[in-house]
């Protein structure tokens, strides 16, 4: 038993191989989504003749940026191990939770505005809580969420205001320094950016940030990898669940009021199904389904490829009914390449 | 590799690390654990022997804070106490090290290394981890005892069984645990492997720990144990210092004392093995 002090011998262990370059990006989470992004962009690039004008550029970012806006934070949850399928219902609650607040309140609208943080924020943490105390696992969680708001989107919308959808709030004050918040656009050239992408930008920096440089990003990772084991070590794992739940809700807010200041009036039933497409956004920018793999950079070129594929359709003058084909067809092969990838990245076993 | 011969200045006087006194744990009406009592002082190695079922995995919980005894009494360097949880423990200078779930596996080794004890520099919005000197210091500390990564970015799960115990015994040690709970370190390992982690335990003992080591493996107990507790369906049935026992009395009781002898009647009275349809009498003994 010699071995105290003395500094071991520096034996290199013939079992490791050299790391190449190469296996390192393949080591990369976003790979997949990135070669998938540059196949769809090709695809229609060949196919759609509009597709590469600059003005195109400007509404497939949009379209992109709509479920990227969420896909972030869905991400983040999905690498930390758990769902949220009340994200997409969750987004028209908060909208119509702002128009109706300023509307019955006749408030300034950031009065609503700023009730429906709260109040999204809320639902999060609601989640949260359920998921942590009961233990249940979060996919029944929240599709109750996700049932119970449906309800309640539409019940309280015909309470309130006698239709499916709000009273126009246009003519309110705050409205329209609100709509530049959160509604706007600017252009630059031929090319019209909306607001939403510079959101969606700020998003996925700040993930990436939170994600790969914080100690909270660490935590996410181990909470979605081995939750017990992270425990182990002092993770504070209840804190680290209920954080991601608090950040898809804060995105929801985001969305929720780009939803309402974009169009006025917020229609009690949309937002159904949307919660699947920012998980396939996830997934296929390389988050692994059971958790503690992933990246928010690769939820971005999953929205990307989204942005690319429903207004692609469009210009090469398809029938728009193809569309949700293309998604699953991505979404299998996606998460077929990623399984592949991680394969051969852990090969050196 | 020999036992120690030369063990580090042991701490003898005043009290122990570590102090279970007839500590019983029922989950329901099972009793899990009954009236069992260890000792760890510094620069001891204290080993928990038992078989599958003894109940060993009941006493790491407690001293690691996951679960509350139920009755006798648990002090801590003197002071009576009921840890609340993990983080509690480790606040107090009791690390533990399982056997399968002391690392996450898909995250780099230098994530591994500090998680939940992650280093952060600059303030408000803009604190954020330290990677240079993580990186940095998981590649020395390994280095330390012995594993050369080449690649501190390698998923962990990439380890070979022994070196992820060593990076969870050097994560331990390098962050000031004054008491170390192994569970089975040396259970799924090879030789060579077992060696090296039995070496890493010494070298922890050597450096002032109080050491408490859970294993069915008398041998490894035997090599660098200085205090034996073994355990039989819940209960203590031996509590022995190193002098006052011989490995093959150790061995003898773990494997069940009269019971053993008993097997080995009978198996001395099995027939020779009549290769075919010979009863499969003493198939599974080594």
């Amino acid at each position: 038993m010699t071995a105290t002090g003395q500094p071991a011998a520096p034996h290199t262990d013939e079992r490791l191989l050299r790391t190449s370059p190469l296996r390192k990006l393949l080591g990369r989470p976003e790979l997949g989504s990135v070669v998938g992004a540059a196949a769809v962009f090709l695809f229609f690039a060949i196919v759609a003749d509009s597709f590469l004008q600059a003005s195109s550029l400007g509404t497939v970012l949009y379209a992109a940026s709509t479920i990227g806006i969420m896909a972030a934070p869905v991400a983040l949850l999905m690498i930390g191990g758990e769902f949220d399928l009340s994200a997409g219902v969750m987004v028209t609650s908060s909208a119509l939770i702002s128009s109706m607040f300023s509307y019955q309140m006749t408030a300034n609208v950031w009065v609503g505005v700023f009730v429906s943080l709260l109040v999204t924020l809320g639902f999060g943490a609601f989640n949260g809580f359920m998921l942590t105390r009961t233990k249940l696992p979060s996919f029944i969680i929240t599709l109750g969420t996700f049932l119970m708001l449906t309800g309640l989107n539409l019940g309280f919308t015909k309470l309130i205001s006698g239709t499916v959808s709000t009273r126009t709030i246009g003519n309110m004050e705050g409205f329209e320094s609100a709509r530049k918040v959160f509604a706007s656009y600017l252009t630059i050239g031929d090319v019209e950016l909306k607001v939403t992408i510079l959101w969606w930008a700020a998003l996925v920096a700040l993930a990436t940030w939170i994600l790969i440089r914080t100690r909270f990003g660490n935590w996410i990772f181990a909470v979605g990898g081995e939750a017990d084991a992270a425990r182990a070590v002092g993770v504070p794992v209840v804190r680290t669940r209920i954080g991601l739940y608090l950040g898809v809700a804060f995105a929801a807010w985001v969305s929720g009021q780009h939803l309402l200041f974009s169009y006025d009036v917020v229609q009690s039933g949309e937002g159904v199904g949307n919660e699947l497409i920012y998980i396939i956004a996830a997934v296929i920018g390389g988050c692994l389904i059971t958790g503690g793999y992933g990246s928010a950079i690769g939820s971005a070129v999953g929205a990307i490829i989204f942005g690319m594929t429903s207004k692609g359709i469009v210009y090469a003058e398809w029938n728009p009914d193809w569309f949700k084909f293309f998604l699953g067809a991505m979404l299998l092969l996606a998460t077929l390449l990623n399984a592949w990838v991680r394969k051969r990245a852990e090969a050196t076993k | 590799m020999t036992a120690t011969q030369a063990p580090a200045p042991r701490d003898t006087a005043g009290p122990a690390l570590v102090e279970l006194d007839d500590v019983s744990k029922y989950y329901g009406n099972i009793k899990a654990l009954e009236n069992v009592s260890l000792e760890v002082r510094a620069g001891e190695i204290s080993c928990v022997l038992g078989d599958n079922g003894a109940g060993k995995s009941t006493l790491i919980k407690i001293i690691a804070g996951l679960h509350r005894h139920d009755a006798g009494t648990f002090r801590i360097e003197g002071e009576e106490t009921t840890l609340a949880n993990p983080r509690d423990a480790l606040d107090r200078g009791i690390a533990t090290v399982y056997q399968d779930l002391a690392v996450v596996p898909l995250m780099p080794v230098w994530r591994n290394f500090f998680l939940g004890s992650e280093p952060t520099k600059g303030v408000g919005p803009f604190k954020r981890l330290d990677v240079r000197r993580m990186r940095e210091t998981t590649r020395a500390e390994l280095l330390r005892m012995g594993i050369d990564l080449r690649d501190v970015d390698q998923p962990i799960g990439t380890l070979s069984g022994g070196e992820r115990q060593c990076v969870a015994i050097a994560r331990a040690v390098y962050f000031g645990a004054k008491v170390l709970v192994l569970d089975e370190p040396t259970a799924a390992l090879g030789v060579k492997q077992s060696g090296v982690v039995l070496k890493y335990v010494a070298a922890a003992r050597d450096a002032g720990l109080g050491v408490v080591l859970i294993t069915h493996n008398p041998h490894h107990a035997y090599l660098v144990g200085d205090r034996f507790v073994l355990l039989k369906r819940g209960a203590m049935s031996g509590s022995h210092t190193k002098d006052d026992v011989t490995l093959d009395e150790l061995t003898r009781q773990m494997a069940g004392g009269s019971e053993l002898e008993e097997l080995s009647h009978e198996l001395e009275r099995a027939p020779s093995p009549d290769r075919l349809g010979g009863r499969p009498v003493g198939d599974d003994t080594p």
